[in-house]
């Protein structure tokens, strides 16, 4: 009887990842997101000029931080790439050793971050003065919690490729978490370049 | 320590709300008692709540869906109480009570009957239809169901603590801001609406990854039932569309509980912003909640012309053109915005353009019906009646689509009209024959169709009745939302429409009696053979329910209709032999899903009351929960393939006694099994 026959012995597992669906389920949320960060760029965009009796993108935003911070951002980049090449090797220690840079690296961008905040509260530049702070707080901010959710993953992850047999399931989700630090990365290069740039340039 | 919770918050305001919450409250403790009493609380567990069985979940969906319709249709029939008595007098609801009965009336319907009932469709039909064992994330689905349940529970927990929102279903600033609405209502509305979108997130993540990566050997993209390709675009339609209200409702909470100002009035808010936010998530929305409908109703309208589907590839373009148009379209909600008129003249076009592809839907569906040896079930029934009354719907819709009739008739009951007029036909009547259609496959057994039939009935003339007089009311200038009016010509009127929805009641009882006399007559209504249709997709080719693992060899689909084809090629069993047979894996139960579900709802219900230590311990508990998931191992359950092979042999034997002579081969024992 050949009407019907038994598919690829890797779609009788539910658990694990050949044929992809994991990663791929990924992407698809990835595209959600983006989706998401493409109406914070929209709705800062549309707050810009609601600046109300606050100050404007020119006198608010500067790059004394965010010029380190996409440094730092842009390296861990790289570090992730390392500890991804390390996995594709079964280099568990060299593995360990580049996702701790990259998640020491994802904790100085948090921490600049959060004294560029600082300073401009202290300036009295709270998202509570005009739309256009709140707009920028929020997109920023959203990128910030991203990163924030990022390192809590991230140190999960160092724990399950510092302790575990580097099995499939555990693989995938390495392979998973570079995908969302890279994705992060490329939303940072916008917001750098639409907010920063163009509010201290333009 | 408890926020702004305090003993005020209870509902004393209305004797209409105390009922309402002593309802609630009662309904909680009964099910309480009813489980303690009959010793079913591990049954419940075990059985359904951690299941991550995609059928199982399905039905969770459906049951939380029929539960809130059941809610939001009480809240129908209490506006449409007051609107018909409140001529020149206050009726009997309080304003402010009347005001909130339509905001959750709305939420409810779009958030927590719609939305859950088509994801337990999908649920509970996708995998069968595409010959899969379950959806391609088993625990990211019960993650997606509970977080819907959270948001439901949010919505019931709001008739007894405090008071939901009075904004209206879309929830617009000013009237939701701080100013206007200091209260917790909006806050209410914005979260559960938050729960509920990440849920339904997740599934449409869920369900693109199995459409994409878990088709059986063969089943090419078109080759899928239409279902299948609907639940695709919707899915997809989900998960693009459903940030932008995640981020409407986000910032609006933000501007309330942290004075940030993007939809103030002052200090460089911009509130049009939240109604372009909002609308760029809602008129996807609006095929998010039809799609499916529409998928069933080709599976349907097919099956009970027993012929095959007039137009697939038309039908399957029609779809994904509507999934694109479907953004292009959303300003056309507030043609008054003021925009200049060549932007209210593209919209315009546009909203018109996006009733070519439904159209040639429709003519697709009737050159189906057209020389189709027609079954009139329930199911057909819903179909035909969808047919005619959504056409009306479309057509009032074409006529919006044009900015000066729209401002002639903005914010009138026309609109209200015309948008139940799409909804209750297009999406409610879909799920309703999906319902019926797919009851034998997910349970075991058929709905009883003659209580059915009358369900069907009292629906579509209650329906008639309720809104074709809003039309009317609408063009003598009624606005939506009124709790009194003194304008005389009005009230026969209203008085019609309450009449339709006390029909609409009747109809809803027939629903439920069906329910209770199928359960009751469950062993004649079995559906022995797993194809009491004569269908045509491969759900149809397993047993009803089917096992654990759905399939336990992979069908390999050589066409369309292939569980028909291969009944007329006389291979709808096959044996494919021991050695076809080998060991699978399903996922074993989890209680993972349901704790962070309620740890999502504490957080919730935190922030809405603005218990910061309570909302902090929500969220670490539901950070922590998914981190211990990923720790877990041993997560599934082998099942062996003799078990497998013992299982399939035996349902042919069964399928062969059932049928004698082995008629079976050629789907006679769809025909053999039915009365």
């Amino acid at each position: 009887m050949t009407a019907v026959g038994s598919a690829a012995p890797s779609m009788d597992r539910v658990d694990d990842d050949e044929n992809g669906k994991s990663a791929f389920g990924f992407w698809v949320f990835l595209m959600s997101d983006a989706a998401l960060f493409a109406v914070l760029f929209a709705t800062y965009a549309v707050m810009m000029r609601g600046t109300g009796s606050g100050p404007g993108p020119a006198e608010a935003i500067g790059l004394k931080y965010a010029f380190p911070e996409t440094l730092v951002l842009l390296t861990s980049t790289l570090t992730m790439g390392f500890a991804a090449m390390a996995l594709h090797a079964d280099a568990r220690r060299s593995l360990v050793v580049w996702l701790g840079a990259t998640l020491v690296l994802g904790a100085v961008f948090l921490a600049l971050e959060a004294a560029e905040f600082h300073g401009m509260a202290a300036k009295g530049d709270t998202p509570q003065v005009s739309g256009f702070l709140s707009g920028f707080f929020a997109l920023v901010g959203a990128h910030g919690l991203h990163v924030t959710a990022g390192m809590v993953w991230g140190l999960a992850m160092l724990v399950q490729g510092a302790t575990s047999d580097l099995s499939a399931p555990v693989r995938s989700r390495l392979g998973r978490f570079a995908l969302y630090w890279h994705f992060l990365d490329l939303i940072w290069v916008g917001i750098f370049s639409i907010v920063y740039l163009r509010g201290t340039l333009g | 320590m408890w926020g702004r919770l305090s003993a005020d918050a209870l509902p004393v305001y209305s004797i209409v709300a105390a009922a309402a919450a002593g309802i609630a409250v009662l309904g909680v403790l009964a099910v309480i008692v009813l489980l303690t009493v009959t010793h079913r609380w591990t049954w419940l567990w075990r059985e359904w709540l951690t299941s991550l069985n995609h059928r199982r979940i399905g039905i969770m969906y459906v049951i939380v869906a029929l539960v809130m319709l059941l809610r939001a249709f009480i809240e129908a029939l209490l506006i449409r109480v007051q609107q018909a008595i409140a001529y020149d007098s206050g009726g009997f609801l309080p304003t402010e009570h009347f005001a909130q009965l339509f905001t959750t009336h709305g939420s409810i319907m779009i958030f927590f009957v719609l939305m859950p009932f088509l994801t337990g469709m999908i649920n509970v039909v996708l995998p069968l239809q595409i010959g899969a064992r379950d959806l391609a994330f088993p625990w990211l689905n019960a993650i997606g169901l509970w977080l819907t349940t959270a948001g439901a529970a949010l919505v019931m927990t709001s008739l007894v603590l405090g008071r939901f929102s009075t904004g209206g279903w879309s929830g617009y600033p000013n009237y939701t801001g701080a100013i206007v609405s200091p209260g917790v209502g909006p806050d209410y509305w914005i979260w559960a609406l938050t729960l509920a979108g990440i849920g339904s997130t997740v599934a449409g993540i869920n369900f693109i990854a199995t459409i994409w990566k878990l088709r059986a050997p063969g089943m090419t993209l078109m080759r899928m039932p239409l279902f299948c390709w609907t639940a695709l675009c919707t899915s997809l339609l989900i998960v693009f569309a459903f940030p932008a209200l995640t981020v409407a409702t986000s910032l609006l909470w933000l501007d309330r509980t942290f004075g940030f100002h993007f939809f103030t009035q002052t200090d460089g808010g911009n509130m049009m912003q939240f109604v372009n936010l909002f609308w760029l998530w809602g008129h996807p929305e609006v095929y998010i909640l039809i799609l499916p409908a529409f998928g069933a109703f080709s599976e349907v309208i097919a099956t009970f012309s027993q012929k095959k589907v007039f137009g697939y590839a038309s039908l399957v373009f029609a779809t994904m053109a509507i999934g694109v148009l479907s953004f292009t379209v959303w300003l056309h909600h507030f043609f008054t915005m003021g925009a200049s008129p060549n932007v209210n003249a593209f919209f315009g076009i546009m909203t018109m353009v996006i009733a070519v592809p439904t159209g040639v839907k429709v003519y697709d569906w009737l050159f189906t019906l057209y020389r189709g040896r027609l079954r009139f079930d329930t199911p057909m029934l819903y179909a035909i009646g969808f047919l005619v009354t959504f056409v009306i719907g479309g057509v009032t819709g074409v006529l919006l689509a044009i900015p000066p009739v729209d401002y002639t008739v903005h914010n009138s009951v026309f609109l209200i009209a015309h948008f139940h007029n799409m909804l209750i036909p297009g999406s409610l009547f879909g799920m309703f024959a999906a319902f019926n259609f797919w009851f034998p496959k997910a349970v075991g057994f058929r709905l009883d169709d003659a209580w059915g039939r009358r369900g069907f009935w009292f629906w579509l003339t209650g329906f008639y009745a309720a809104f074709m007089p809003l039309y009317l009311l609408g063009m003598m200038g009624m606005s939506r939302r009124l709790e009194r009016y003194s304008h005389p010509g009005w009230q026969p009127w209203l008085v019609l429409a309450a009449f339709g929805v006390v029909l609409i009641a009747a109809g809803v009882v027939c629903q439920v009696i069906q329910l209770y006399v199928s359960w009751r007559d469950r062993e004649a209504l079995r559906d022995a053979t797993g194809d009491p249709w004569d269908g045509r997709a491969l759900e149809w080719s397993v047993a009803s329910p089917p096992p654990e693992w759905n399939f336990a060899v992979r069908p390999r689909v050589r066409s369309r209709d292939a569980f028909h084809e291969s009944k007329v090629e006389g291979l709808a069993y096959p044996d494919p032999g021991r050695d076809a047979y080998r060991d699978i894996f399903v996922p074993r139960n989890s209680g993972l899903a349901v704790a962070i579900g309620w740890a999502a709802y504490v957080l919730a219900f935190a922030a809405v009351w603005r218990i910061g230590w309570l909302a902090a311990l929500g969220l670490a508990a539901s950070v922590l929960l998914v981190i211990w998931r990923s720790f877990q191992t041993g997560t599934t359950e082998r099942i062996p393939a003799q078990t497998l092979y013992d299982y399939d042999r035996g349902r042919r034997e069964a399928l062969m006694r059932l049928v004698p002579g082995g008629e079976i081969m050629h789907g006679a024992a769809a025909s053999g099994a039915r009365p």
